[in-house]
């Protein structure tokens, strides 16, 4: 397998969940993300940072959505920064971007600092 | 005295000094012609010569006889006669005596090679000025061809362009050219002033500053031509002229308008045989007013163009055979895989022609054209999880340079990494044994990336079109994205099965290939 694995990094920033993602998201992301994303229990909102991400396949979208049909099971909002111009396209044509909030880049947590 | 040796080849003058101690009429040195009978009279002499006494239809005599010589003693070294020891009447106005003569004999032997090593030391330091000064004038010329020549080639998607200038040792005229022009149509130059060094270095300067100027205002070659010939007419040194062919490409048609003003003709080879390109027109530079034929041809896909001057077909072997044109056209006819591998094709058959002792005798010039089949990547990849990574940034490498904004290259990389998986998954079923061919196309109007992998035998797996609410609910699998995806990233898509092969085509256009190059 050449899969490049997926690191996830979590920190609490206010009452919300950022997970920081640096790699490629396909299907092997699923365990990084899955984990990440336990965290946090339920009710806690998630925020996806995508700023260390390169590639995102057809597979990688399948473990976002898991991650979304998780989150609405569990009522914990999911939102995304750092997403490049291609993969904010990309998110709208397959309508993740209906299901996950993506923050312009100066409403980023830190963008001001 | 002789300064200089008559050489009996090369009739020089030979310089006559006055004998200083003696009481001489000229203080200028005169001069001896090489055919004066005096000087064969001398070189065979045995001693010293009184010149009054001689019988000769001499010029010389009179001129030293008027000049207050009596005695001529020449000088010999090495048998040759390399000057005279003139002496004028004794003081004591007696005639010399026996021992007089010999001492002057004795004194012309010791002397005569002194004279002869001053004479090869000047001869030298003159040969060195000369030199000194041709090569300042070659390096001159060779400066005025690098400056006036294309520091680089431009890029035409779908068509190749190779050029090389050899300048021999002497500095020809040649030149060539690629001028951009208008409607993304293209210029080509190719030409050779006839004479040497810096005047056909500086004429060739000039008319190439005139046919690009020309080239700029006027779209049809026959009409360059006519303009360019007009210009440099009032001013081209006499006997010299200047051949030129120049064409217009229209890459996008691949059709080529060309003129030609006496130039070597140019060759072609398509795929289905040699062809020439022939047009009638006189050299640029003898008469004003000359009208330039015009001619059109298409350049299909796998034709090549060889654009040179005659230092290439003029070149010649130890046996004065020249390399010819027949020779230039089977190098063609090899069908080398680019228009570089014609030049360093063509390069090599010469050196090897050529004879190896002796110099490059003329500039060689090379143009090359070929219109390619349009692919710029051809690859294949093992059915190994990961590998689309590997086959994105190669078409991503494959397109670079071509008419695609960053964004949509974005999307073909996204297209060409979900189809290489479709493929290995589904066509080959990750079999390390089983690869994934990829080509990447362009014939300058859109680019496409077929995909070929082994499950022409299988159906098209067909998933229900993604809808992620159903996804989200969980009716739907959470997978099935890459079709969609890359019907989503590019123009068009297509694919095909034969049994054996299952093949995928991504196609984007190419910006100013259509009006709709920016759908998403």
């Amino acid at each position: 397998m050449t899969q490049t694995s997926l690191e996830a990094l979590t920190r609490q920033a206010g009452d919300t969940l950022v997970v920081e993602l640096r790699g490629d998201i396909d299907g092997g992301a699923r365990e990084a993300l899955g984990a990440a994303y336990d965290a946090a229990g339920p009710g806690v909102p998630v925020l996806l940072d995508f700023g260390g991400v390169g590639y995102i396949n057809s597979t990688g979208i399948a473990v976002i959505v898991g991650l979304l049909a998780r989150a609405r099971a569990d009522a914990r909002p999911v939102s995304a920064m750092g997403l490049s111009a291609h993969y904010r396209e990309i998110f709208e044509v397959t309508r993740l971007s209906d299901f996950l909030t993506i923050l312009p880049p100066t409403d980023e947590p830190g963008a001001a600092t | 005295m002789v300064w200089r040796r008559s050489e009996p080849a090369v009739p020089a003058p030979v310089a006559v000094e006055p004998q200083p101690q003696a009481p001489l009429a000229a203080e200028q040195p005169f001069e001896i012609a090489p055919n004066d009978p005096l000087v064969a009279y001398l070189q065979a002499a045995p001693g010293a010569v009184d010149l009054a006494r001689l019988d000769l239809d001499s010029p010389a005599i009179q001129e030293m006889l008027a000049a207050g010589v009596t005695l001529a003693i020449p000088l010999i070294a090495n048998g040759e006669l390399v000057g005279i020891l003139n002496v004028g009447p004794r003081l004591s106005d007696q005639d010399f005596s026996a021992d007089d003569r010999r001492l002057l004999e004795q004194l012309a032997s010791h002397a005569a090679p002194a004279v002869r090593v001053g004479q090869l030391v000047r001869e030298q330091q003159v040969e060195i000025q000369a030199r000194g000064r041709m090569e300042q004038e070659l390096a001159v010329a060779r400066l005025i061809q690098q400056n006036f020549l294309p520091k680089e080639l431009p890029d035409l998607p779908g068509w190749q362009l190779a050029a090389l200038y050899r300048p021999a040792r002497a500095v020809g005229g040649d030149f060539y050219d690629v001028i951009e022009l208008p409607g993304g149509r293209f210029g080509l130059v190719i030409g050779d002033v006839t004479d040497k060094g810096v005047p056909a270095a500086m004429v060739m300067a000039a008319t190439r500053s005139v046919l690009r100027a020309s080239a700029a205002r006027l779209h049809e070659p026959g009409a360059v031509l006519a303009r360019v010939n007009d210009s440099v007419c009032p001013d081209i040194p006499e006997n010299m002229f200047v051949t030129c062919f120049y064409a217009v490409l229209d890459p996008a048609s691949g059709v080529l308008r060309y003129a030609n003003a006496g130039h070597n003709v140019p060759l072609l080879h398509t795929p289905t045989g040699p062809a020439e390109l022939r047009a009638t027109g006189m050299p640029l530079g003898l008469m004003p007013g000359m009208s330039y034929e015009e001619k059109e041809t298409v350049i299909d896909v796998g034709t090549t163009v060889l654009l040179y001057s005659d230092g290439l077909v003029e070149a010649h072997d130890a046996r004065r055979e020249m390399y010819g044109s027949a020779r230039t056209a089977s190098v063609l006819a090899g069908a080398p895989a680019s228009s570089q591998s014609v030049i360093d094709e063509l390069i090599a058959g010469l050196d090897r022609f050529a004879d190896p002792g002796a110099e490059q005798e003329d500039d060689i010039t090379l143009l090359v054209l070929r219109r390619g089949d349009g692919t710029l990547a051809d690859f294949k990849l093992q059915s190994v999880p990961g590998n689309e990574r590997e086959a994105l940034s190669r078409v991503a490498a494959a397109v670079d340079g071509l008419a695609l904004s960053p964004e949509r290259i974005e999307r073909l990389k996204t297209a060409t990494a979900e189809a290489t998986m479709n493929a290995m998954e589904h066509g080959n079923r990750y079999d390390p044994d089983l690869y994934v061919s990829i080509a990447v196309r362009s014939d300058g109007r859109r680019v496409s990336v077929s995909i070929v992998d082994h499950g022409g035998d299988r159906d098209i797996p067909t998933t229900p079109a993604p809808d992620i609410e159903e996804k989200l609910a969980g009716r739907q699998s959470p997978r099935g994205w890459g079709l969609f995806l890359i019907k989503s990233m590019v123009d068009a898509m297509h694919q095909e099965s034969d049994g054996s092969r299952h093949t995928v085509v991504l196609e984007m256009t190419l910006e100013g290939g259509s009006d709709d190059a920016d759908k998403p």
